[in-house]
């Protein structure tokens, strides 16, 4: 998977969950690519070069485990 | 059945608590207060001549024939104009109204021509059959003084004759037009003798004037003054089905009149409770695609798209399509391989390509159109109400006071609800439109919005909680409604938001454009002006926010109060006729039907024991993601029923370059689309005139499809399916969709109470159908939420990522056309190509005048993705800085144009917002010329003299 998709993804769901204080947003957008992402795009996220990545969306990302998924 | 006209009780039903008796021709009859003499005779059985009456247009009171005589009562007053009350005494047969009656037609007949015998509306005449009732035997004038025998047919639309010389002057197409319609195109010209019916201008004909070929003139004339061209050619129809429009979402059902095996004409169902017994120029006229010459019948097969097609037998196109699916299986696992379910398709075929995917393929990487148009109501409506779905019925907007109009066109897209909610409008309903263009609602004959927020394309989000921060800080809000019906907790988080003075129309003007007043003055009347409803369309969805902006309307319903009864609602215009249900049917990659969740445990274990399967429990791929696995070469095989993801889809390249990466592309289609340009298998399709099964429409109203003709192809698609299947190995054998139907309704508590029987029986049904519903649900939300409490959700605005800049100053937005539907394979394929030929740019004039650029000149549209060229149209629609047109026609494939960037929650298209360039140009472009060969020569039929289409 393109991998510079799947961060430009996460970051968004990040900023739009964001407004809702880093503990919340975080949990909302682990649960959302847990429930929206297919197998090969949780598996090529999490191993993202987190510099890409919104910080919320990096801290949601390591909640996501590292499969399989 | 066979064929009788549909009942006519000559004026509108009257709905009210007090009844009234009276006595018509010594019968006691009892009916609502407020009836007409001449419908409490027609309901009773005793029906009174009439000409200028029909049950659709008010009482006119013209014609002189439907005159009664009451005791009591002076004269011979007219029964349509004459309201029934207590005790009155009727009669409609007499010596004295005989004769009237007959003076007046014989007045009539001597202006009319009398060639019954080679008349085409012979037998289906209400003035032939009128001269027969009262008796007509003669005329005393003769027939040599002056009349109008001698005026021409105006021929130009497309479908329909106008014949003056048959005119009685009724006017019923005028007030048709007026009361139904809502356009006002004709008009009476001339008074006494010279009374013509004149289509606008005296200079113009009806082709040229503002009639917008709906076809309710045609169907309110009594004679063959106004009549369908395929009624002169074929004759009058002998027998008529009823069957659901394959077009948008409204979901309008017809009466299919047919003589034998060919469809003669459509004519709106009275009955219909979606249409009312109205229609559009697509659902009334435009069926003739379904006899095309491009047509594909037989299933054609090759190894590589460079190849000729070659056609094969069915059989061997299924065992080749199974042979490669499974090896491909076999290689590279289930989750390669995938399908997409069409929203033109029936309920019963979509769930059972979703079914194939997930029992036979063994992913779930199914997905559907309603991806790149409503998944974010799904999302969105899921979040804060409890169910992706809009809450009220069509009928509803007649009791609405202020309606909301947020990004939808519906007099283009939605025309037959249009009407509905134009007739409101004129009642007197207030109207707020929020749309970057000045659509027709804004101003139209009698109807006038009371603010239009022309916003910057993509700023929803700040508009809405602009108008929240108004409804809140000036104590607009139904604190009431709120506490007893919503999350009190949640509401008081969202309202501080909005509070926030940066949130405010004044703060947030810069960013939308709106005139702060303006919002301020639409956000006050929405919460305060009665009943509000809100509709929107894909102006709202097709965003970065799509999501975001379907919450926020969500929000400012439930703040108001505006939620679970008549009049009020969130109501989503979906664009498609089965959009609603194929999202219903478990379409979308993360949810089996009825809209829960893959993973939960206990909804897998119900459809594995009924399918004897194991479901994975991972959500599969959404369409986009489908191609960017197909480039990574993790995605090698896919079966797309009536679908044409490489027009409708945005970035084309991107969508050529997935399909091109894959092993396997099956299409299964009417016609060889511009998908197919990329397929390995063609399996052709039937038309929904060809098939049994469901649409279910925006109000959530699920109304049966039936076969009126055999499938060209041979088979229905659900037929098709099947087949796949059993070549795969899965042994399914249902034998008629509505088996397909019982196992929904055994999978899906929202349809539990679904069948075709009930569907007979009841007409319609609107879900959920269970057992708390048993007749169905036409508002939703009444005494509480689905999800229990109402869900505010804090929606802040993101600006998207595509931006303006020196090279692409230019906000492209993109949209649709009344006579043209989505990519354009059915309505290019009829005569509706007349009013729309090809896609044009809509441009500013200030814009234009910068450029040099005049109406008709060729332009070059570019964007950051990629460039394509049309013609310039220079409008005031469009505020300056926007751009516009449509993605009707493959020659101009305007989503070449259109980003990658998509909504945040459900990755729908941002085709609202494209950043572009326009300039001069010499015609098409070299993409448009290289694109052009290469459909040709990917179309090539092996042993055809020249490619289809």
């Amino acid at each position: 998977m393109n991998i510079d998709t799947l961060v430009m993804m996460a970051n968004q769901i990040a900023r739009n969950f964001a407004v809702r204080g880093e503990e919340a947003a975080v949990a909302a957008v682990a649960e959302h690519i847990r429930d929206f992402w297919d197998p090969r795009m949780k598996a090529a996220i999490v191993s993202a070069n987190i510099d890409q990545l919104d910080p919320i969306a990096a801290k949601a990302i390591a909640r996501l485990g590292s499969g399989p998924f | 059945m066979g064929y009788e006209p549909q009942a006519d009780f000559g004026t509108p039903e009257v709905l009210s608590e007090t009844i009234v008796s009276l006595t018509i021709d010594g019968r006691a009859v009892s009916v609502p207060a407020g009836t007409s003499v001449m419908r409490a005779a027609a309901e009773s059985g005793g029906a009174i001549p009439k000409l200028c009456a029909s049950d659709n247009l008010a009482a006119f009171g013209s014609c002189r024939l439907c005159l009664v005589e009451v005791d009591g009562m002076r004269g011979t007053p007219a029964s349509c104009t004459t309201p029934v009350a207590d005790g009155m005494v009727v009669h409609t047969q007499t010596p004295r109204l005989q004769k009237l009656r007959k003076g007046v037609m014989e007045l009539y007949i001597s202006d009319h021509p009398l060639d019954c015998l080679t008349c085409s509306a012979n037998n289906d005449c209400e003035l032939q059959d009128m001269a027969a009732q009262v008796g007509l035997r003669d005329v005393r004038y003769g027939y040599e003084g002056a009349n109008h025998l001698g005026l021409g047919v105006d021929s130009s639309n497309p479908y329909f004759d106008f014949d003056p010389s048959k005119c009685i002057a009724c006017s019923r197409c005028v007030r048709a037009c007026d009361e139904v319609q809502g356009t006002l195109a004709l008009t009476m010209d001339g008074r006494g003798f010279a009374s013509t019916i004149s289509a606008g201008q005296s200079a113009d004909n009806f082709l040229s004037s503002e009639c917008v070929s709906c076809g309710a003139c045609v169907q309110a004339c009594p004679t063959a003054t106004l009549q369908e061209k395929a009624v002169k050619e074929i004759g009058k129809p002998e027998r008529a089905v009823i069957t659901t429009c394959a077009y948008c979402g409204v979901g309008c059902t017809f009466r299919a009149e047919m003589r034998g095996e060919q469809l003669v004409r459509m004519v709106p169902w009275k009955d219909g409770k979606a249409n009312r017994g109205h229609s559009c120029v697509k659902g009334r006229f435009a069926w003739g695609y379904a006899h095309h010459k491009d047509r594909i019948t037989r299933p054609m097969i090759r190894e590589s798209i460079d190849q000729p097609w070659r056609e094969v037998s069915w059989d061997e196109a299924l065992a080749h399509t199974a042979s490669r699916l499974n090896a491909i299986k076999t290689q590279y696992g289930a989750r390669a391989l995938g399908g997409i379910t069409s929203s033109r398709c029936t309920n019963e075929e979509t769930f059972l390509v979703q079914k194939l995917v997930r029992a036979g393929f063994g992913s779930n990487n199914v997905d559907t159109c309603a991806r790149v148009c409503h998944s974010p109501t799904g999302y969105g409506l899921k979040q804060t109400f409890g169910t992706s779905a809009g809450t009220q019925d069509f009928d509803s907007v007649m009791d609405a006071d202020v309606i909301l109009l947020i990004g939808a066109n519906p007099t283009d897209a939605h025309p037959v609800f249009a009407s509905r909610m134009k007739r409101r409008l004129r009642q007197g309903a207030k109207l707020i439109v929020i749309d970057p263009r000045r659509i027709d609602l804004v101003r139209s004959p009698h109807v006038e919005a009371a603010h239009h927020l022309p916003l910057q394309p993509g700023t929803n989000v700040a508009v809405l909680t602009a108008m929240a921060h108004v409804i809140v800080t000036e104590g607009l809000a139904d604190e009431a409604f709120i506490r007893e019906r919503c999350d009190w907790d949640e509401y008081q988080d969202w309202a501080a938001f909005v509070s926030d003075a940066r949130h405010s129309p004044e703060a947030l003007e810069a960013v939308t454009r709106v005139p702060a007043a303006d919002l301020r003055a639409a956000a006050r009347l929405y919460a305060t002006g009665g009943n509000g409803a809100i509709y929107y369309g894909l102006g709202v969805t097709e965003h970065s926010q799509g999501s975001s902006t379907v919450m926020a309307i969500a929000n400012l319903a439930m703040a108001t109060g505006n939620i679970g009864r008549r009049g009020v609602g969130v109501n989503p215009l979906r664009g498609q006729n089965n959009v609603q249900g194929a999202c219903d049917m478990g379409s979308f990659p993360h949810e089996l039907s009825g809209y829960r969740h893959i993973s939960d445990g206990a909804t897998r274990a119900l459809f594995e024991a009924d399918w004897g399967v194991s479901l994975d429990p991972e959500p599969g791929l959404r369409i986009p993601n489908m191609l960017d696995a197909a480039v990574d070469g993790s995605f090698r095989a896919i079966y797309i029923q009536g679908e044409d993801i490489l027009q409708s889809d945005p970035n084309t390249h991107h969508v050529a370059a997935g399909l091109k990466a894959m092993d396997l592309v099956i299409v299964h289609d009417l016609f060889l689309n511009e998908t197919a340009n990329y397929a390995h298998v063609f399996l052709p399709g039937s038309t929904f005139l060809e098939k049994d099964g469901t649409f279910t429409n925006a109000e959530r109203r699920i109304q049966l499809v039936r076969k009126v003709m055999e499938p060209a192809n041979g088979l229905e698609d659900w037929q098709v399916t099947q087949a796949l299947a059993n070549a795969m190995g899965l042994g399914w054998s249902y034998s008629h969709p509505s088996e397909i139907m019982d196992e929904i309704a055994r999978l899906t508590p929202t349809f539990a109470g679904v069948s075709f029987a009930r569907l007979e029986e009841a007409g319609s049904l609107q879900w959920p159908v269970n057992a708390a519903h048993p007749d169905g649900s036409p508002i939703m939300h009444e005494d509480g939420f689905v999800r229990g409490k109402g869900h505010f959700v804090v929606t802040d605005y993101i600006p998207t990522d595509e931006r303006t800049g020196p090279r692409y100053p230019l906000l492209l937005t993109t949209g649709r056309i009344l006579s043209q539907y989505n990519v354009g394979a059915q309505t290019r394929r009829t005569e509706n190509s007349i009013w729309h030929e090809e896609d044009v740019l809509e441009i500013h004039p200030t814009d234009a005048e910068n450029r040099g650029l005049t109406s008709g000149d060729w332009v070059r549209l570019a964007s950051r993705t990629g460039e394509t060229t049309l013609r310039a149209l220079v409008t005031d629609r469009v505020a300056p800085g926007v751009v516009y047109t449509t993605f009707h026609h493959p020659t101009t494939q305007a989503n070449v144009v259109t980003t990658d960037y998509s909504d945040w929650a459900t990755n729908c298209p941002e085709y609202k917002v494209t950043a572009v360039q326009v300039a001069p140009s010499n015609g098409p472009s070299d993409w448009q010329r290289d694109y052009d060969a290469q459909a040709r020569q990917s179309r090539r039929i092996a042993g055809h003299a020249e490619a289809a289409e």
